[in-house]
């Protein structure tokens, strides 16, 4: 809940709470109770535009991270300072809603990036509206490099990098306040005695906590906070997103699927035929390391764990040994009076949850839908232990529904959606999303 | 004719006060809210409801601040090279149940059989099943079932027995016996002949619980062969059947049904259909389909069959007892003599038989519809054996006895004679899979597998074969019944070993083996035909039923239910249990069921009988000298001076808890007539001053008397086939047009140019109907979908929406539908449904999301006029649902493929859905039926279906589908599950779905192929073309009138008979109900 109200002053809006404070001090020698409403009110309308305001970091992580980084180049360019390096905003909206209609058109600019990133193209995201694309220039020039931070921080980095500027704004903001508090005594003293100079009869001082107004006032306050972070909190129960546990054998995503490049399906090999992605059962590990019975890459990337202790490679793969009942100095299984491997299976600790009443199925995504393991796993191969980088929510996922495109045009299932093959020969539309046949319906998921 | 009218029980027909009641409040139990003047002295004050009110919010509180659990992922130490998580296996495998065969498909989950289907490579069975073979995984999860070999009641192991066994047989004085029920194993048959040459003192005796032996011994008689023919109800155009329920549970159901559909297809294009005559005591599924039914006495049929064989033969005109019966067989022989007929009878007597095969002879049926080339093995068990081995038994004279897959001391006619044998026995072995009443009896007990578990065969006809194999290791320390056999008998191989050779042998090679195992059947290519000639002295037979007396005063017949048949397992299957009988409707027990007029006599005012109130009078019935007391149930049809009663109830509570203490045991009302075992006999019926609950699921979900089913005779469908689309244009012609267009504005160019411009208003569900035009558009296509399309667009102030991709539609022909239920436990498999238990049956919170209605028409009190319809009733998935609108939460809307979807989830349990779906299709959780046993002493007042909520039984599961909690609506989803499986694998195909590529459980388990699922979209699925070309004459929607807009047509009934009683001034019950 802390975290909830740092990102509203974040978001800097309590520090333009009290750009109306100030203008209103003068006529608050008179009108006290009826500026505290303005104030309130204030207060209220930049809470919500605030709220309805895009959020760019989230945006930039559902949409762009599987293939961007604001600093470092990775499958595409990094992104800080985009809206600087292109020739316009027009240019950078019309890319990220249709990039291989930009090509297409000849522009000078767009081909030579085509090129230089070897003609890989960039997903369209046509429902992308200019508003979020600026909250997410926004965001990825707000991102600073961290300094000497170890590589497997990375989340808790972003977090970091934005930190700074939020506690100023807290600092200043508290400070501005105590000043307007004292401003507005001195000016309330000196009214009192100019008031008794003048003749006039102070109306009697009715201390704060017993006005009515502001006994009201707060106590509608606290009813909205109260609701707001209850209803917050309780949206979130269940989830675990950065859900990180400690595994049976540290198994480092980066090391496999990272440095050795081994292809995800290869060990995952549900996830392309089957509703699980399915984690490997030992003996299909001992295809490679019935030889690879040591880790050697200790000098170019050592092994920590995220408390930051040192990981024995080596260790991990005799424990993987032990699972596979394989004996490395026979170079032979052990086996059962039966001729069976006295194999055990590896009681992994289950990291991504889903409810049991929700249907999910990574064919349907990996294979139909072509999306990228990363989009939903996160930068799985910079993991050296795997923590959960989605949300896994059902607004993430529905959002992600509104958003993709299906394989409209390469998929002959969808051959008899006419009325969509029309539209888009007609140039009505330019795609068909996941939400245009169905993908937002209940049952799609729940049954 | 527009004023038929059916109903679904007495009290309908009546409309007494009570019922009224009933159906005006339809769940039974109120909110558990009280409301009084003084708040304090209700039941649940306000200050308890707050005091609830702040107890949750504290342990929301609470339980929300725990930590999250932590869950393990574990794959397999070594993954199984065919087994993908989250994929299903299948594999063929054959269902046998003491000679009833099934070719099915185990679909198997992550190594655990879920759902059985049928193997559509089999020419018997046809890809069809029954609700046994559907429930049949549910036995395999049976916490009942033995888990190691028991020796005198303790648990022993094998070697122990098989020692002391082998020491026994080998010093055995006296005869030893083998009693096995019929068995079709062509590899068992070779192990028990092996063990007898091993101990050659061992007899093998065939007993079947319902025996066919009269049928057996007269074909013996007629044809030279102790042998049953094939039939072929698919070529037959005249169908007598004198007592034989063939659609329910005579010989072999699934394959007769699915044969019987083939002469049931009709349509405006083919107006040909086979007559169905069926002459019956009781009432049956078979008399509901019958064109023409009559009632006779049990005791009658001998003389019903002799009348028949005079008019076939002599053309003598029928001189019975009965108007109707002399009316219905003189019609049956004029049309049996015209060729391709078939005469079938459930009698069990002899001579009976030899008449039924001399009428088969002279009517040319030998050869065209009864095929003596191929002959069955369904049943070969001979009632006299058995009596020779009980008299032998008590005479001390048996030194050894093994029991397989028989229970005689439960299912014998004389089970107390056959206990009191086996007590003088030394050496008794069963191979039960679990402590029936005869397992408790016997010294030793080596459980056999379960089919599932097993390696195995079935030769059911001669010279075709179809091979189990196991869809799971087996669960429990059991032994194959054969290996048992084999090791006593010294043998060195096992079974498996044995087997596979056995069929390496025959096929040749390992791909010949490895195909047949895939096919799961090895079949001829054709059938060969052959007639017999009958032989028999039908002069002695014909003497020998008139010589016998005409009974009077009551009779009792003793029946197998369609869901629970002989006994055996099905008794202890919670989901058999519970569904409900197709005649009757009635669960969990046996009952006396009587003619209504019968209840009338016993002196109880119809209403007081079979009212909606669910306490049933006691009868006290006797026959044969023995007496068993039950509750009466009142079932319009049955002969007047008949009492039926079924087997399969009064078990003991070895049998398991869903069993135990329900109903009385029906067998030993049973006689032996010194040749075989006669299923009828003289009774006395008396009533008790007790009463008893049944828990009868109709008349539960009313109609109120709506227009609901349309049934036509094939000569008024003959004369006027657009007599029903012109009925529909009567009732919702003024709603096709805005009150300001012309009514014939629109020609029938128009709307197919309208469709092509994309134009919303007709949109895509035109567009199916348009291109089904362009393949050449009759009147009435053209009528329909005219009609149908204004309707949807103009009945309503609502938009049109319109499915862009798919549009799921069903059909299902009431013609062809006989009741029998595999549907509905095919759906309880696939969807994880609820068994709710007695209790909760008579509180109508029966949780079966699909259920056949079933409709009643003619005079009660006049049997030969009950004329019997059968209705399956789901969710129909309204375009327009009335549901959808009340639900405040949004957990019920629809989908873009015309699903009515239901969200689990999200509901939160107002039932508003429910009070507004006019089809009553909606089901309410009111307890959490799966998951009662994660708190201690937390299981229900029913304990008849506690079984349903251990571990063990929980993994028939379907993984694919949510498990429903308490509070929560639930009702048919047309198995999206399938539905979504389909389309992925098209997905991944890359490649548009196909026809018949997504099947609905219901579907896929119907014998007699009513139910037809596809994409209304594409106008060439089968769909489309029953809607619009094929069956247009016959569609119907229910309540169509109030635009719904269903994506379920039903097609009318057509029954080739003389008249439809319903709405005959003579006949029909309501009519006469209210002069």
């Amino acid at each position: 809940m802390c975290c909830s109200f740092a990102q509203l002053y974040l978001k800097g809006t309590l520090i333009l709470n009290f750009i109306p404070v100030f203008e209103s001090i003068k006529p608050m020698i008179r009108k006290i109770a009826n500026n505290t409403i303005v104030l309130v009110i204030a207060l209220f309308a930049c809470n919500f535009t605030s709220i309805a305001a895009p959020d760019g970091k989230a945006l930039f992580q559902s949409n762009c991270a599987s293939c961007h980084n604001p600093l470092k180049d990775a499958t595409g360019p990094a992104l800080k300072g985009v809206d600087a390096r292109v020739p316009s905003k027009e240019w950078l909206y019309d890319w990220i809603h249709n990039s291989p209609k930009v090509i297409a058109s000849g522009d000078k600019y767009a081909n030579d990036l085509y090129n230089k990133w070897g003609k890989t193209v960039m997903t369209p995201f046509p429902s992308l509206s200019t508003e979020e694309i600026d909250a997410i220039i926004t965001y990825v020039n707000s991102v600073e490099p961290a300094a000497a931070v170890p590589a497997a921080g990375g989340s808790t980095q972003a977090a970091k990098d934005s930190d700074g500027p939020a506690w100023l704004y807290t600092v200043i903001t508290l400070i501005l306040a105590v000043l307007a508090i004292i401003m507005w005594r001195i000016n309330h003293g000196l009214q009192r005695v100019s008031n008794d100079k003048e003749g006039i009869a102070t109306p009697r001082d009715i201390p704060l906590y017993r006005n009515k107004v502001v006994i009201a006032l707060a106590v509608i306050l606290a009813f909205i906070f109260a609701g707001y972070f209850i209803v917050d909190g309780a949206i979130n129960l269940g989830r675990q997103q950065n859900y990180q546990p400690e595994q049976p054998i540290f198994y480092s995503h980066k090391v496999h699927a990272g440095i050795n490049q081994i292809n995800c399906l290869y060990c995952h090999a549900g996830a392309e035929k089957s509703r699980h992605a399915m984690i490997p059962s030992p003996n299909m590990c001992m295809n490679c390391h019935k030889q690879i019975n040591e880790y050697t890459g200790e000098a170019q990337h050592p092994l920590y764990t995220a408390e930051g202790e040192k990981v024995d490679g080596t260790a991990e793969i005799q424990k993987l040994y032990k699972y596979a009942g394989w004996d490395p100095a026979k170079k032979d299984y052990i086996r059962n009076a039966d001729g069976s491997i006295k194999a055990s299976p590896v009681k992994w600790v289950k990291i991504h949850n889903l409810p049991d009443h929700v249907y999910f199925n990574h064919a349907q995504h990996v294979n139909v839908g072509k999306v990228a393991c990363q989009r939903c796993h996160g930068p799985i191969q910079e993991m050296d232990e795997v923590y959960q980088f989605s949300p896994l929510s059902m607004g993430w996922c529905v959002n992600c529904h509104r958003q993709t495109q299906v394989q409209f045009a390469d998929n002959n299932y969808y051959s008899i959606f006419e009325k969509y093959h029309e539209e888009i020969k007609s140039g009505k539309r330019t795609g068909v999303t996941v939400e245009d046949i169905g993908g937002a319906e209940c049952m799609k998921c729940h049954y | 004719m527009s004023q038929k009218q059916y109903w679904k029980g007495l009290e309908e027909l009546q409309n007494t006060a009570t019922h009224t009641e009933t159906v005006d409040n339809e769940f039974k139990e109120p909110l558990p809210f009280e409301l009084s003047d003084k708040l304090l002295d209700a039941t649940t004050p306000r200050r308890d409801f707050l005091k609830f009110l702040g107890f949750s919010t504290v342990a929301a509180t609470l339980a929300a601040s725990c930590e999250m659990p932590v869950r393990r992922a574990i794959p397999y130490a070594i993954k199984p090279e065919e087994i993908v998580p989250g994929i299903p296996n299948y594999y063929a495998s054959t269902f046998v149940d003491g000679g009833e065969y099934c070719a099915v498909v185990i679909k198997t989950r992550d190594g655990r059989p879920i759902k059985l289907e049928g193997n559509e490579k089999s020419s018997i069975t046809q890809g069809s099943t029954s609700a046994r073979v559907q429930a049949a995984v549910l036995n395999l999860y049976d916490k009942t079932r033995l888990r190691q070999p028991y020796a005198d009641g303790k648990e022993a192991t094998f070697e122990a027995i098989d020692r002391r066994v082998m020491e026994g047989l080998a010093g055995a004085t006296g005869g030893a016996y083998l009693v096995t029920s019929t068995i079709i194993s062509p590899t068992t048959k070779d192990v028990i002949a092996q063990f007898i040459a091993k101990y050659p003192n061992v007899k093998h005796v065939v007993y079947d619980a319902i025996s066919y032996s009269g049928m057996l011994l007269a074909n013996e008689q007629s044809y030279g062969k102790r042998a049953l023919p094939s039939y072929h109800f698919d070529k037959a155009q005249t169908i007598v059947s004198l007592g034989a329920d063939f659609l329910g549970t005579w010989l072999s159901p699934i394959e007769f049904s699915k044969q019987y559909s083939v002469g049931r297809r009709i349509s405006a294009k083919n107006m040909n259909m086979s007559k169905h005559y069926q002459v019956e005591a009781n009432h049956t599924i078979s008399g509901a389909a019958a064109d023409h039914r009559a009632t006779c006495r049990p005791s009658e049929m001998g003389a019903v069959a002799v009348a028949l064989y005079n008019a076939v033969t002599t053309g003598a005109a029928p001189a019975l007892a009965s108007k109707n019966l002399n009316i219905l067989v003189a019609k049956a022989a004029a049309d049996l003599k015209k060729g391709n007929g078939i005469v079938v009878s459930g009698s069990n007597d002899v001579n009976v038989q030899v008449v039924v095969n001399a009428i088969n002879s002279a009517i040319g049926a030998n050869g065209t519809t009864i095929n003596w080339a191929i002959t069955s093995n369904y049943k070969a068990g001979i009632d006299a054996d058995m009596q020779t081995l009980v008299a032998a038994m008590n005479a001390g004279q048996v030194g050894a006895i093994m029991l397989h897959d028989v229970n005689p001391v439960y299912d014998f006619h004389n089970g107390a004679a056959f206990a009191q044998g086996l007590a003088k026995v030394p050496v008794t072995v069963s191979f039960a899979e679990r402590m029936d009443e005869t397992a408790q009896k016997c010294k030793y007990v080596v459980p056999d597998h379960h089919f599932l578990e097993s390696w195995g065969d079935a030769e059911p006809k001669t010279g075709y074969y179809s091979l189990m194999q196991p869809g799971i290791a087996p669960l429990f320390k059991t032994r194959a019944f054969q290996d048992s056999l084999l090791l006593w008998a010294g043998a060195t191989t096992n079974y498996g070993a044995y087997w596979n050779q056995y069929w390496m042998g025959k096929l040749g090679s390992q791909q010949n083996f490895d195909q047949a195992l895939q096919d799961g059947v090895i079949e001829p290519a054709t059938m060969p035909m052959a007639g017999g000639a009958s032989a028999a002295n039908v002069g002695g037979a014909v003497a020998a039923i008139q010589a016998m007396k005409p009974a009077s005063g009551m009779e009792l017949v003793v029946y197998e239910k369609i869901s629970i048949g002989r006994g055996g397992a099905w008794s202890n299957n919670p989901w058999l249990q519970e569904m409900p009988d197709p005649i009757t409707k009635a669960t969990w027990d046996n009952y006396a069921c009587v003619s209504p007029l019968t209840a009338k006599n016993l002196g109880e005012e119809l209403t007081g009988i079979n009212e909606v109130d669910s306490k049933k009078r006691v009868l006290k019935i006797k026959a044969n000298g023995k007496e068993i007391l039950l509750p009466m149930v009142v079932v319009p049809g049955m002969h007047n001076d008949v009492v039926a009663i079924a087997v399969g109830y009064g078990r003991d509570k070895g049998v398991g808890r869903a069993a135990a203490d329900t109903g009385k045991n029906a067998y030993p009302m049973l006689a032996f007539n010194g040749t075989t075992t006669i299923n009828h006999a003289p009774a006395t019926i008396e009533k008790t001053g007790d009463v008893f609950d049944v828990a009868i699921t109709q008349t539960h979900h009313s109609y109120e008397g709506r227009k609901i089913v349309r049934e036509y005779t094939l000569e008024e469908f003959r004369k006027d086939p657009n007599h029903l689309i012109n009925d529909r244009k009567a009732e919702i012609g003024h709603y096709t047009h805005l009150p300001w267009e012309h009514h014939d504005a629109a020609p029938a160019a128009g709307h197919g140019e309208a469709a092509a411009a994309g134009h919303d208003a007709h949109g895509a569900h035109a567009a199916g109907a348009a291109a089904v035009a362009a393949h050449g558009m009759d009147e009435n296509t053209k009528a329909t979908i005219e009609m149908e399309e204004g309707f949807r667009e103009n009945g309503t102030l609502y938009p049109n929406y319109v499915a862009p991709g798919i549009h799921w539609g069903m059909s299902i022909d009431l013609t062809s539908c006989i009741g029998c239920g595999a549907c509905v436990v095919a759906c309880q498999a696939e969807n994880n449904i609820s068994v709710v238990g007695k209790t909760h049956v008579l509180k109508s919170q029966e949780m079966h999301w699909l259920r056949i209605d079933r409709y009643f028409s003619g005079m009660p009190d006049d049997p030969d006029t009950i004329q019997t319809l059968f209705q399956p009733m789901l969710c129909q998935h309204c375009d327009n649902a009335p549901c959808e609108n009340v639900c405040p939460v949004a957990a019920t809307p629809h989908t873009s493929e015309g699903l009515n979807m239901m969200t689990y989830n999200r509901c939160i349990g107002t039932k508003y859905c429910a009070n507004n779906c006019p089809y009553k299709v909606r089901h309410f959780n009111w307890m959490d039926w799966n998951g009662a046993d994660a708190f201690a002493d937390n299981l229900y007042e029913d304990y008849r279906r506690d079984d349903m909520n251990d571990d063990l039984t929980r993994m028939v599961l379907n993984p694919d589908v949510t498990v429903r909690s308490r509070g929560v609506m639930e009702k048919c989803t047309f198995c999206v599950q399938r539905l979504q499986e389909a389309k992925l694998t098209a997905k991944q195909a890359g490649r548009p779905l196909k026809d018949g590529e997504a099947r609905t459980a219901c579907q896929q388990a119907c014998a007699s192929d009513c139910i037809v699922f596809g994409n209304v979209n594409d106008p060439n699925s089968a769909i489309a073309k029953i809607r619009h070309q094929e069956q247009q004459e016959r569609v119907f929607y229910v309540l169509e009138q109030i635009h719904t807009l269903p994506n379920i047509n039903y097609l009318s009934k057509v029954r080739n008979t003389d008249i439809i009683v319903a709405g005959d001034e003579k006949l029909d019950g309501i009519m006469n109900a209210h002069i």
